[in-house]
């Protein structure tokens, strides 16, 4: 399970959020937007300067690709953009729950948003220099948001096509121009942004790294591996996808938000690439390295556990593993057949299959816990119950008989890892007992997510994941599950099991309207939508991972952002 | 008198004839190695064809199903297939280890919390079925197609020789990996034959034709050079059709040659599913083999060992006695290639 092909995933997934962005209604509020306030929490702790300095030495196996951070979809570098690159918002960088919250960045402020929620205003900040010793004006702002669509960036369409101008950019990137959707007053110093229609979740657009604002002059077409100058504490000095990428100070730095991009502590930090997992755990307890991406493999967790438990630091990731069941092809176009599966599977043993109790918990929701909009809530446990407590076997043999579809093929499809494989090996085992004739297609990675979304694959059962790209109950509901994101014959139909209930796709919407003015309201309603989903059974959750960082002994302040996971830059060697 | 005592010895001798194939069997059977080699892949083969027997009426045990949750008795005691670890932060599950009790996981579970002890045993019925049946297979066609290009000459040869050379010019693992993994995405459909993407045939008959090319060259140089022999001019002379003389005349002689590569083909075979299986474009699962077996225990290695362990050691030695034997078989059938250091 590779954590840079997550986002990768979701690059080809949100089509979904198109729709969702068209269909919100403006509110006619003429207040600050924005789910979260930029107030709210605890702050970031102040700098220590006697930890500043020394070389921070990161592995992973393999490099995630283009270094340019308006193309770049993957949470391996996503993470380190987070101490390289600014948007006029971003997610505070602190641990725990606050870091949801979005923070005014290179804006002086959260904007302010008029005209029913279409029109954004930001004021940039003053004494902001790039790495190349350029200052930021309110032209790199708006040849940013140009560049989006010139770049073809994967959320282009997704994310940002609210903004008005922007089908025009997307049917011809190269001459892109929003002269009506993002307009700079350089002598106000000011960047409106015109949406075509309101959009509550438009601020966490604003703070993922697509929307980072880069020199107006940089190049209209991916950078690749070459670095593009930065506005916040690092920049690349060097970049080889084979071997490493460096990151230094950038010299023009100057910390203006200790929230929204704070100070770094190590001069430098070396990523290194080309290990194998059993030498990236290996060279971190010996201190050769100070942290590894890659998730440490099943035989050293025990090891990890015990010799190094103080250098382990587990979190909970707000994510979810499941089986989809494709809704439109027997047998789990019968409502029944569906049902015994998510009564059948053993979510103790996925559990275990993971990593163990310490690694992963039972899912019966689609959203995760910590999410807004989440309840505990289990249809499909023995005995019934809010959480998950066991499977029932003996119910699911009889729902696949009241189905009559016993003795029908299911074919698997799974990624090749050992995860995977092991749970989807599991799962044919399961649906054997049941009854099936059920076989396992175990694909790579690189083309299982886009093999099991293209309905003429005919895939039956798929086991995927879903990791939040911002924290928002449609980010999971309404993506995944809603009869817009179904796109038969496409690639990029991430309502992998064709899942369309008119029903359901109402009280979605309507949450989506809700979300514009009130949010609590909205996650009430999205609570009641995971329930009556899960009630007809598309899909089958099984584990809310957890994600294990290991450092070396010598690294300190380690602080994980739910956001963006560990703050790289805050890791002091000194 | 004379005529008497010309004509007896010359009849005794003729009753104590063995013929060629008793004799190479007398030799065969001299060979202390290759005999021993022949009782390692009896015992091999017997226990694996007794897996079945084992798992139902000793280990009491589905090897193919998955028991994450199961239990087990140790020492009297109950205890999980899989462990959670319980020190520390508790990461990790680690699958039980071996008992040496054969009626509760012999050899340990793998990390379905299958007994590796009876997957073992499944899995040398399948890396045999699928060794041995893949080097019939690239045998006989190989023979065929030999044959036939080494007799026919001309055009007929040199076709079948470039495509042997086609086949021949791809390194075989990865020739044995592309086909694979186009095949077990929709299985193979051939005119009327049609194999399932998870059937054992296919397996079978990737191997069995990239090793094609290895029987049929050595074959039809050998051909080549029988074709001028003065027995097979005589054939041709005296008006004997092809195939008779194919069947009569050059098939007797080539045949010690292609029954020699059996054995190896075989060791061949076997090392090449289970390097397919172990990258798993081989044997799918649940079915299981050495090399599926490995590659289980490739997440293992550090707390398991002995899920990989086992496999690798018995492929080991069913190789090694494979190629034990088959120089054996080569030296009985071609006492001369013994002095010319190989087959």
């Amino acid at each position: 399970m590779s954590r840079s092909t997550r986002r990768g995933a979701l690059a080809a997934a949100t089509v979904a959020l198109t729709l969702t962005v068209a269909a919100c209604s403006s509110s006619g509020d003429d207040s600050s937007a924005g789910p979260t306030t930029s107030s709210s929490g605890t702050g970031s702790a102040a700098f220590q300067p006697q930890h500043k300095g020394g070389t921070l030495k990161l592995v992973a196996h393999a490099a995630a690709g283009s270094l340019d951070p308006q193309v770049n979809y993957t949470l391996q570098y996503w993470q380190l953009y987070q101490s390289m690159y600014d948007g006029l918002l971003s997610f505070k960088k602190v641990g725990g729950q606050e870091s949801f919250t979005v923070v005014p960045d290179l804006a002086t402020a959260m904007p302010k948003v008029t005209n029913s929620g279409r029109t954004y205003t930001f004021t940039l900040r003053k004494g902001i220099t790039f790495s190349n010793g350029k200052a930021l004006t309110t032209d790199d702002v708006v040849a940013s948001f140009e560049r989006i669509f010139k770049v073809s960036s994967p959320t282009a369409g997704t994310f940002y096509n609210g903004i008005v101008g922007a089908d025009a950019c997307l049917k011809k990137p190269a001459s892109c121009t929003l002269p009506k959707g993002v307009i700079g007053d350089a002598k106000t110093d000011t960047v409106t942004v015109n949406l075509t229609a309101a959009d509550p979740e438009f601020p966490y657009k604003l703070a993922v790294p697509h929307a980072s604002i880069l020199p107006k002059d940089s190049p209209t077409k991916d950078a690749g591996t070459k670095p593009l100058p930065t506005t916040g504490a690092y920049m690349a000095a060097s970049y080889d996808p084979n071997r490493a990428l460096k990151l230094v100070r950038n010299p023009h730095f100057k910390e203006w938000s200790r929230q929204a991009e704070p100070e770094g502590y190590p001069d430098e930090i070396d990523y290194t690439f080309g290990q194998t997992v059993e030498s990236e755990v290996t060279a971190v307890q010996n201190g050769q390295a100070d942290w590894m991406f890659d998730p440490p493999p099943a035989d050293r967790l025990n090891e990890i556990g015990t010799k190094y438990a103080s250098q382990a630091h587990v979190n909970p990731l707000t994510a979810f593993w499941y089986a989809t069941l494709n809704v439109n092809m027997a047998p789990f176009n019968n409502k029944l057949a569906r049902q015994a599966i998510n009564y059948a599977v053993d979510r103790a043993a996925v559990v275990r299959l993971y990593g163990g109790t310490n690694l992963a918990s039972p899912a019966c929701t689609i959203l995760p816990p910590g999410f807004p909009g989440h309840v505990d809530s289990c249809d499909y446990t023995k005995g019934g119950g809010k959480t998950w407590s066991a499977a029932d076997l003996a119910k699911a043999k009889e729902l696949v008989k009241k189905s009559g579809t016993a003795g029908q093929e299911v074919g698997i499809v799974v990624q090749d890892d050992d995860v995977n494989k092991s749970i989807g090996q599991y799962l044919q085992s399961l649906l054997t007992q049941l009854g099936y004739k059920a076989t396992l297609k175990p694909l790579s990675a690189n083309i299982q997510f886009t093999y099991i979304q293209n309905t003429k694959n005919k895939v039956q059962l798929a086991l995927t994941s879903w990791y939040q790209d911002y924290p928002a109950a449609s980010d999971f509901l309404n993506v995944l599950l809603s009869c817009a994101s179904y796109h038969p014959g496409s690639d990029s139909s991430i309502n992998i099991s064709g899942f369309c209930d008119k029903g359901i796709d109402t009280k979605m919407q309507t949450a989506l309207k809700s979300a514009q003015t009130d949010e609590a309201s909205a996650n009430k309603q999205w609570s009641a939508i995971d329930q009556d989903v899960m009630a007809e059974s598309p899909v089958v959750p099984l584990i809310n991972p957890k994600l294990i960082d290991f450092t070396s002994k010598r690294v300190g302040n380690y602080q994980f952002s739910k956001q963006f996971y560990m703050l790289v830059g805050q890791l002091w060697v000194k | 008198m004379g005529q008497v005592t010309d004509t007896l010895p010359r009849s005794r001798e003729a009753r104590r004839s063995p013929g060629p194939w008793r004799t190479a069997a007398g030799d065969l059977l001299r060979n202390r190695a290759a005999l021993a080699a022949a009782v390692v892949l009896l015992v091999v083969v017997v226990a694996s064809l007794c897996a079945p027997l084992y798992a139902a009426h000793i280990a009491h045990t589905d090897p193919f199903q998955s028991h994450v949750s199961g239990t087990t008795v140790v020492d009297g005691k109950t205890v999980p297939v899989l462990t959670p670890s319980s020190t520390g932060l508790g990461l990790g599950v680690t699958p039980i280890g071996p008992t040496w009790d054969p009626a509760h996981y012999f050899l340990g579970a793998d990390n379905q919390g299958r007994d590796v002890m009876a997957r073992l045993l499944y899995g040398g019925r399948t890396s045999l079925f699928i060794g041995f049946t893949a080097a019939l297979i690239s045998c006989a066609l190989g023979t065929v197609v030999g044959v036939v290009a080494g007799y026919a000459g001309g055009a007929v040869d040199a076709v079948i020789s470039r495509v042997l050379d086609v086949i021949w010019a791809f390194p075989v693992y990865l020739l044995a990996i592309c086909l694979s993994v186009v095949l077990l995405t929709n299985g193979l459909r051939l005119g009327p034959l049609t194999v399932d993407a998870g059937s054992l045939w296919l397996p079978v008959a990737i191997i069995a034709a990239i090793y094609v090319p290895y029987i049929a060259r050595p074959l039809r140089g050998q051909v080549l050079v029988l074709r001028n022999k003065e027995f097979i001019q005589a054939a041709i002379g005296s008006g004997a059709p092809v195939p008779r003389i194919l069947r009569r005349e050059v098939l007797p002689n080539v045949l010690p040659t292609a029954l020699v590569f059996v054995p190896l083909m075989t060791a061949l075979a076997m090392l090449t599913e289970s390097a397919l299986s172990f990258l798993s474009v081989g044997v799918q699962p649940p079915d299981a083999s050495w090399g599926t077996i490995i590659e289980d225990g490739l997440g293992l290695l550090y707390t398991r060992p002995t899920v990989t362990i086992a496999p690798g050691l018995l492929i080991a030695l069913t190789t090694a006695a494979l190629n034990v034997l088959g120089d054996g078989v080569r030296d009985a059938l071609d006492p001369g290639a013994r002095l010319r250091g190989g087959v």
